[in-house]
C-alpha cells in the first residue's frame, strides 16, 4: 500500500479498470479465491455444531433401529388386558385378547402422534387427544381423524417370555 | 428521491425491496455516514484493531455459550453435564474448548485495548465515558470468567471459587454476610453453581451487552481518537482511510486471523476437565485461579505473609481499591495534551501500571513451583 492517503473515490475506480466479468481476471481469481475459502470455512464451523447438536438424534436413530425386543415373563399377561413398553425409542402395546390371541401396535396415534390406549370394555384402541379409533385386533383405523392405521408387530409367545419383531 | 446511494444491485426486486425498506427506515442516511466515517492513519493505528478483536471473542462467546446451554445442567448434575458435554456429546470438547479459550483471549484483548487507550490517552475528553464504560466492560467480563470458572464443578473450579470468594468475606461488618448470599450458604455446593449460572447467563448478559452497545456507539460518536503526538500535527499531515470498506476489510481480516489463532488453540490444546468437586478432600497442590486473576492473588499471598492475619487482605483490599479508583480517574486527572507534564506522568502511570501487574503475575506463576 502507498503511503499517500487513500480515498474512497480511488478505491472505486478499480471497477473501471477490471471487469468483474471476466473470470480469469485477477478481480475473479480473488473473487473465487474468497468464494472458497469461505465456504471452507463455513464447512468447518457448520460441521461440528450440526454434529454436536444432531448427537442425541443420531444415539436415537440407533436406538430404534432394533428389529426385536424380548419381553421377559410378558406371556403372563391377563387375557382382556394390554401392556406398554418401548420398541426402540417408540411406546408400544402389547394386548393379550380375550380370546386368547395376541396383537401388537406401534402405539403413536397417526394422526398427530399423541400415545393411544387399550380400551378392553369397549373393544377398541382409542386417542384421547382428537378422538381417533383404531381396531384393537388389527390395529386399522375404524373412526376419527387417523388416515392410516397402527403399525402392527408380529408376537411369538413362549413360556418364558414375548417376542415383539418387525413385520 | 434519490436512490443514489443504493448499494444493491440494478435488478428490480432488490431495488424495490432496497427501496421499500430505505422510505421506511432511512437507511441511505445510515448508508452516508458509513460512507463519510474515516479511520486516522498513523504509526500506533494497530492498536485500534483490539477493540474489534475484544468484540469478536465476544460474539464466540455468544455462540459457544448458547451452544453449551443445550447440554449443561446447573445444580448437583453440572460435574456429569459438563463430562457428557467434553467427552460423549460429538464435538462437545471442542464448542467447551472454544469457549474457555475465547474467554481467555477476550479478556487478553480487553486488557491489550485498555492499555492502548490508555497509552494514546484516548480517555481524554470527549472520551471519558468511553473510558468508564470500558472498564466497566472488562470488570464484568472479569465476573463472567469468575463465574463461569465454576460452573463445571471439578475440583480446580471448587477451589478457585471457594478461594476467591474468600476475600470478599474479609470486608469489615458486611463481608461474611456477602459471601453467604453470593455462596448460597457457609460453603461452596450446588446453590453456588445455581446463582452463578443466573448470574453468568442472564444478569450479566443483560448488563454486558446494554453497556458494550453503549461503548460503541460513544466510539460511533466520537471516532477514533489519535495520540497527542499525531493530534500536533497540522491537519494537512494526519492521514486516514475510509471506515467502509477499507477499514472494515482490515478489521474482518483481524476478526479472521483471530478465530484462527482461538481455533488452533482449542483444537490443538482442547480444555481439560478435572476430576469432580470433593468438598472434604484436600485442596490440590499448586491450586491457582485464572491467570487475569493471578496478579491480585500473588499480591494477597504475599501481603498475608509480610502482615499475618487480616492486617494483609484488608491491605490488598485497599491498594486494589485504591489503585482501581486513580486508574478510573485518570481522565479526570489528566486532562489533555496542552499539560505536557501531565500527559507524560499519565505515561509514567500506565507503565507502572502494566509492570506492576506483568511481574506480580509472573512471581505468582513462579511461586506455584
Amino acid at each position: 500500500m502507498h503511503d499517500e492517503a487513500i480515498s474512497s473515490e480511488q478505491y472505486e475506480t478499480f471497477d473501471d479498470i477490471e471487469s468483474t466479468d471476466d473470470p480469469l481476471s485477477r478481480r475473479g481469481f480473488v473473487k473465487l479465491g474468497m468464494m472458497l475459502v469461505g465456504t471452507a470455512y463455513a464447512g468447518a464451523i457448520g460441521y461440528p455444531v450440526y454434529r454436536y447438536l444432531a448427537t442425541p438424534v443420531t444415539r436415537a436413530a440407533g436406538a430404534s433401529a432394533v428389529t426385536e425386543v424380548a419381553l421377559p415373563d410378558a406371556q403372563s399377561l391377563e387375557a382382556g388386558s394390554a401392556m406398554m413398553f418401548r420398541f426402540g425409542t417408540r411406546p408400544s402395546m402389547l394386548i393379550h385378547h380375550t380370546d386368547g390371541s395376541w396383537a401388537c401396535f406401534d402405539a403413536v396415534c397417526t394422526h398427530l402422534g399423541c400415545t393411544v390406549q387399550f380400551e378392553p370394555q369397549k373393544n377398541r384402541i382409542y386417542c384421547a387427544c382428537h378422538g381417533g379409533v383404531y381396531d384393537m385386533k388389527t390395529g386399522d383405523a375404524v373412526a376419527g381423524p387417523p388416515p392410516r392405521g397402527l403399525k402392527v408387530y408380529v408376537v411369538e409367545v413362549s413360556d418364558a417370555e414375548v417376542v415383539v419383531s418387525r413385520a | 428521491m434519490p436512490k443514489s446511494s443504493s448499494p444493491v444491485p440494478d435488478i428490480p426486486l432488490l431495488r424495490t425491496a432496497w427501496d421499500y425498506a430505505d422510505e421506511r427506515l432511512g437507511l441511505g442516511e445510515v448508508m452516508a455516514l458509513a460512507a463519510k466515517k474515516t479511520v486516522p492513519q498513523h504509526k500506533h493505528s494497530f492498536w485500534y484493531y483490539w477493540g474489534g478483536i475484544s468484540l469478536f471473542f465476544f460474539l464466540v462467546q455468544c455462540v459457544t455459550g448458547v451452544l453449551l446451554l443445550v447440554y449443561y445442567r446447573p445444580g448437583p448434575e453440572a460435574y456429569e453435564s459438563v463430562r457428557a458435554i467434553t467427552y460423549d456429546i460429538e464435538f462437545g470438547w471442542l464448542v467447551r474448548s472454544a469457549h474457555s479459550w475465547s474467554a481467555n483471549l477476550m479478556v487478553f484483548s480487553i486488557f491489550v485495548h485498555m492499555f492502548s487507550v490508555f497509552f494514546m490517552k484516548a480517555y481524554r475528553k470527549p472520551r471519558e465515558f468511553g473510558w468508564w464504560s470500558g472498564l466497566g466492560l472488562l470488570g464484568l467480563a472479569m465476573i463472567f470468567g469468575f463465574s463461569g470458572y465454576l460452573l463445571p464443578m471439578d475440583e480446580l473450579a471448587f477451589f478457585a471459587t471457594k478461594v476467591g470468594l474468600e476475600i470478599p468475606a474479609t470486608m469489615p461488618v458486611v463481608g461474611e454476610f456477602i459471601g453467604n448470599m453470593v455462596r448460597g450458604g457457609p460453603d461452596v455446593n450446588a446453590n453456588t453453581i445455581q446463582r452463578f449460572f443466573a448470574l453468568h447467563v442472564v444478569i450479566l448478559p443483560a448488563l454486558f451487552i446494554p453497556l458494550l452497545m453503549f461503548h460503541l456507539w460513544l466510539v460511533q460518536r466520537h471516532g477514533n481518537a489519535v495520540p497527542p503526538g499525531e493530534e500536533k500535527k497540522p491537519a494537512s499531515e494526519r492521514r486516514s482511510i475510509p471506515f467502509f470498506p477499507n477499514f472494515m476489510a482490515k478489521d474482518l481480516a483481524m476478526w479472521l486471523l483471530a478465530l484462527n489463532v482461538l481455533a488452533l488453540l482449542a483444537s490443538l490444546y482442547p480444555w481439560q476437565l478435572g476430576p469432580e468437586a470433593d468438598p472434604l478432600a484436600p485442596a490440590p497442590v499448586g491450586i491457582h485461579p485464572e491467570w487475569y486473576f493471578m496478579s491480585q492473588f500473588q499480591v494477597l499471598k504475599v501481603l498475608g505473609e509480610w502482615f499475618p492475619g487480616l492486617t494483609g487482605e484488608i491491605l490488598g483490599l485497599a491498594i486494589f481499591t485504591g489503585g482501581g479508583l486513580l486508574w478510573a480517574l485518570i481522565p479526570l486527572f489528566d486532562t489533555g495534551s496542552r499539560f505536557e507534564q501531565r500527559a507524560r506522568i499519565a505515561t509514567w502511570i500506565g507503565f507502572f501500571a502494566l509492570a506492576a501487574i506483568a511481574i506480580t503475575t509472573i512471581w505468582g506463576y513462579a511461586a506455584l513451583e
